[in-house]
């Protein structure tokens, strides 16, 4: 690390940014080729085929989003598509909830790791919403069907003046633009997170204080 | 079209327990979730030995 005391940079906002992504998330963390053995099991497989969906959800809707709903009705190809793009919604899901259920029975918040979790519970909610507007914007009898049945939850909740399920527009902007940005984004600040703080222990295996705690009361 | 459509495309069957109440395909879903999480918990890693061996070395 070098000393930057009377650096010309140092009262820089992006030589400090610089600074503290240096010390707090170096290469060798962002992009290890190297885990620790308790990596080595199924369980870790989870998130990773999370992403994997989550990378086919995006791809898939990008081509839905540049050819449109007559296309993806009614083509072959459009309806092929289609189903990629629901299909891979299905997987992410599964697989995210079973990423879940290892990471909660693991607890895996330990030793620092909160903000991890919290930023992976924000992406689950902001998922549903995606999923739910995505529902909305099929464009066919199931969506307004949907819409219809939703929308006096969703009043009675108090979002519906900024939230309106009736209205397509609003539903599809958020579902194709703002939404998969967010969701992309939450699970991006996630990898980051796990790549700083590293992969939990297993419960019994932590680290042991260099001082014993009995020792610390003193 | 050679499939026929008409099986998927009609209301889900109800499992109704007393307070549980959930489609069948719902319940599948969940069901082969927690089939997964097991195998995942039992199945060896490949390339990996027992975690009490690596601690041992490490």
């Amino acid at each position: 690390m070098k000393d930057h005391a009377g650096d010309e940079s140092a009262g820089s906002w992006t030589a400090a940014t610089r600074r503290q992504l240096e010390r707090r998330l170096p290469w060798e963390n962002l992009l290890p080729d190297r885990q620790p053995f308790w990596v080595g099991s199924w369980v870790y497989v989870f998130g990773v085929i999370t992403i994997a969906a989550l990378v086919w959800v995006v791809l898939s809707g990008v081509v839905l989003a540049a050819f449109g709903p007559q296309w993806w009705h009614l083509s072959s190809v459009g309806r092929f598509f289609n189903s990629l793009h629901f299909w891979s919604v299905q997987l992410f899901f599964v697989f995210m909830v079973l990423h879940l259920w290892g990471q909660y029975f693991m607890a895996s918040w330990r030793e620092g790791r909160a903000p991890t979790w919290m930023i992976g519970v924000v992406t689950f909610a902001v998922s549903i919403v995606a999923a739910f507007t995505g529902y909305l914007s099929q464009q066919n009898f199931a969506a307004q069907y949907i819409a219809i049945n939703a929308k006096d939850a969703v009043n009675s909740t108090g979002a519906g003046g900024f939230f309106n399920v009736l209205n397509f527009g609003q539903m599809y902007g958020l579902h194709v633009m703002l939404l998969p940005i967010a969701v992309t984004l939450l699970v991006v600040l996630h990898i980051v997170q796990v790549r700083m703080k590293g992969v939990v222990r297993p419960i019994g295996h932590e680290v042991k204080p260099a001082v014993p705690l009995d020792l610390r009361k003193k | 079209m050679g499939i026929n459509v008409s099986v998927v495309d009609q209301p889900a069957g109800y499992l109704h327990w007393g307070f549980i109440l959930i489609s069948w395909p719902n319940l599948l879903v969940i069901g082969i979730m927690v089939v997964f999480f097991a195998l995942a918990l039992i199945l060896p890693f490949p390339g990996h030995g027992s975690s009490a061996e690596k601690e041992k070395k490490a």
